[in-house]
């Protein structure tokens, strides 16, 4: 009977979803922008990752924590996390790959001068720190809220249920 | 007129950073922090520094969100239990000789707007400024510093996040009730 409470608690009214939904089109759609467009206009990586993080968030708000887990569940984005750290990490020893032993040298060819397509490595740079930062800020929302410490819970999984205490 | 604006958002920062600690709702406490932030933003649009404006009110909401949200829903609403005296008198004392320093230092500065940097020709910012367009190609200097010329301290932070999450996912996953030992359920 507590569980179903829980149930019907979940998420907000059918007005806050319908509005969540175009807003979260937008949100997303800046959060993009911002990343795409770093290397050109303020912003970059680690903001753009982080409004990304925040129309994950909002989406939480409004339609509850399973829709969140639902929609991306922390395999994957532990996944996403390690895969943006590994791209970064592998764009920085691509300057010791390509041209002689240069840590973070920019090798790719820098392009027209305010371009979408110049800077180099600057603008994948940027796609893998946001892919980190996003992936990294659900996970941080997902073990503040949604993951609990459950009796009994195996070892080998992550424990995602709800249920209030 | 512009310093006189931000020294007086400035001291709005002061008294919201006072009343957070002060205040023994945590509610209460988190809305002054967002006081803080927020005019933490206001002041470095002010200052024209849109980047970092940026990523502070995005992390901002981001923080006040959660934090807010789960301060509601926890049982405990106030801090229990007063301060102890030496503590206080020990905080004090220091926040005096802080502002003393600080003070100090702050006379020492050049005029806002004048950096230490013109009087050296070969200051780093000055090569940032004058050739970064036409070294990294990005258009915007920041980015070219953040991701180019300072690019390993930014994989050093990108190295810092990836830990911290891995470690609270790490210790949050695992069965920690066992042996009839009360784990913290909710980070």
């Amino acid at each position: 009977m507590k569980n179903l409470a829980a149930e019907e608690r979940e998420g907000m009214s059918v007005i806050v979803g319908t509005v969540t939904h175009w807003v979260c089109a937008f949100i997303i759609l800046y959060g993009l922008y911002i990343v795409a467009y770093g290397h050109l206009t303020p912003g970059g990586g680690f903001a753009g990752g982080v409004i990304l993080a925040c129309g994950f968030m909002i989406l939480m708000l409004a339609f509850g924590k399973r829709r969140l887990v639902s929609m991306l569940p922390i395999s994957r984005a532990a996944m996403l996390d390690c895969v943006g750290a590994f791209l970064f990490w592998l764009l920085a020893f691509g300057g010791m790959l390509f041209v002689g032993n240069v840590f973070f040298k920019n090798f790719l060819p820098h392009g027209g001068r305010l371009r979408l397509w110049s800077a180099g490595i600057i603008p994948l740079c940027n796609v893998a720190i946001a892919l980190k930062v996003t992936a990294s800020l659900v996970l941080a929302l997902v073990a503040l809220s949604v993951l609990r410490v459950k009796a009994g819970g195996s070892d080998e999984e992550f424990i995602t249920d709800i249920d209030e205490e | 007129m512009l310093m006189n604006l931000i020294v007086v958002l400035l001291m709005f920062v002061a008294i919201g950073a006072i009343i957070a600690i002060w205040t023994r709702d945590l509610l209460s406490a988190l809305i002054a922090m967002g006081v803080v932030g927020f005019t933490r933003t206001v002041v470095f649009v002010l200052l024209r520094a849109p980047d970092v404006a940026i990523t502070q009110v995005v992390v901002e909401v981001l923080l006040l969100v959660i934090l807010i949200r789960s301060a509601v829903r926890r049982e405990v609403h106030t801090v229990e239990g007063g301060r102890k005296s030496a503590g206080a008198a020990l905080a004090a004392a220091l926040v005096v000789v802080m502002l003393v320093l600080g003070v100090i230092a702050v006379r020492e500065l050049r005029p806002f707007g004048e950096p230490l940097e013109q009087r050296a020709w070969d200051a780093p910012a000055l090569t940032y400024i004058d050739k970064g367009t036409e070294q990294t190609g990005a258009g915007n200097i920041v980015t070219a510093v953040l991701l180019d010329y300072r690019g390993y301290d930014t994989l050093g932070e990108a190295t810092v996040l990836f830990t911290a999450v891995v470690g609270a996912i790490a210790l949050l996953r695992r069965k920690s009730r066992r042996s009839g030992v009360e784990a913290p359920d909710e980070g």
